[in-house]
């Protein structure tokens, strides 16, 4: 029960925060929202039974991804003529998007997946921490990972060319 | 014992998408789409998570993807604000309506 009202309530600021951040047209207005989001967000991973993911979601969203926006909007020290609301032109698409969903997609999916199913086997002690995630990632995942650490390194080597402004 | 149905998580996920996506479409400032983009990202991850517990069978292979998720998002994050900057520095604005050099 504590769980269902958990979600709910988790599922409502969640939602609430994702329309402030598309609405507001302040970009910091929305970066702080984007922060109150990401909140929810963890917490319906640890509701989840994701404890590494929510942390790690807390670390390095709220406070890496979201430190670095907001640092860059602040660099970007854009004047307030400068921004300028939202353009209506996305609307046919959400509502085209919204109108598959409802109509084709949702009745699907409580086909396969009727809300009265619950999950085959209890799960493992441990589930989703850190030691059964790591040893996932490091022994059945370990290629993708460090792909991962290439990327990573491409990524560090391309913002600095593109943001040097002379090389 | 779980009470909440997993259909529960994907139609949440699927309304968080649609609503990145309208913040990709609808917004002028750079920033903001990006933060759209980030929104949609996120939406994913709880499917994964949603299905590593609910069909997974305790297979842990949802949340070892969540994690790369999360690290490709901060890597993307990385590069797209660069760009901005860059942007931002030839054109003096962030909008990206300016920026149509590449349209044909």
């Amino acid at each position: 029960m504590l769980e269902a009202i958990l979600f709910y309530i988790l599922a409502a600021v969640l939602l609430g925060m994702g329309l402030l951040v598309i609405t507001r047209t302040n970009p910091i207005a929305s970066a702080l929202a984007m922060v109150a989001a990401f909140a929810a967000l963890a917490a319906l991973y640890a509701l989840l039974s994701a404890s590494l993911v929510a942390i790690i979601q807390i670390l390095v969203y709220a406070g890496g991804i979201m430190v670095l926006m907001i640092f860059v909007i602040m660099l970007l020290n854009l004047h307030p003529d400068d921004l300028k609301p939202m353009r209506a032109k996305g609307w046919v698409v959400v509502l085209a998007l919204t109108g598959v969903w409802g109509v084709v997609l949702a009745p699907v999916a409580l086909i396969f997946f009727p809300a009265g199913s619950q999950p085959p086997a209890p799960l493992a002690e441990g589930f989703g921490g850190i030691f059964s995630v790591g040893e996932k990632m490091f022994s059945d995942y370990l290629f993708p990972f460090e792909m991962l650490s290439l990327v990573l390194l491409t990524a560090i080597v391309g913002a600095l060319v593109l943001s040097k402004r002379k090389l | 014992m779980t009470e909440v149905p997993i259909v529960h998580y994907l139609y949440l996920a699927a309304v968080l998408f649609v609503i990145g996506i309208f913040g990709v479409l609808a917004r002028k400032n750079a920033i903001s789409v990006l933060m759209g983009i980030e929104l949609m990202l996120n939406a994913v991850n709880i499917n994964y998570l949603a299905f590593a517990k609910y069909w997974g069978g305790g297979n842990l292979t949802g949340p070892v993807f969540a994690v790369f998720v999360i690290t490709i998002a901060a890597a993307e994050a990385a590069v797209a604000l660069a760009i901005v900057i860059s942007i931002y520095r030839q054109l003096k604005s962030a909008n990206v309506d300016d920026a149509h050099n590449l349209r044909g």
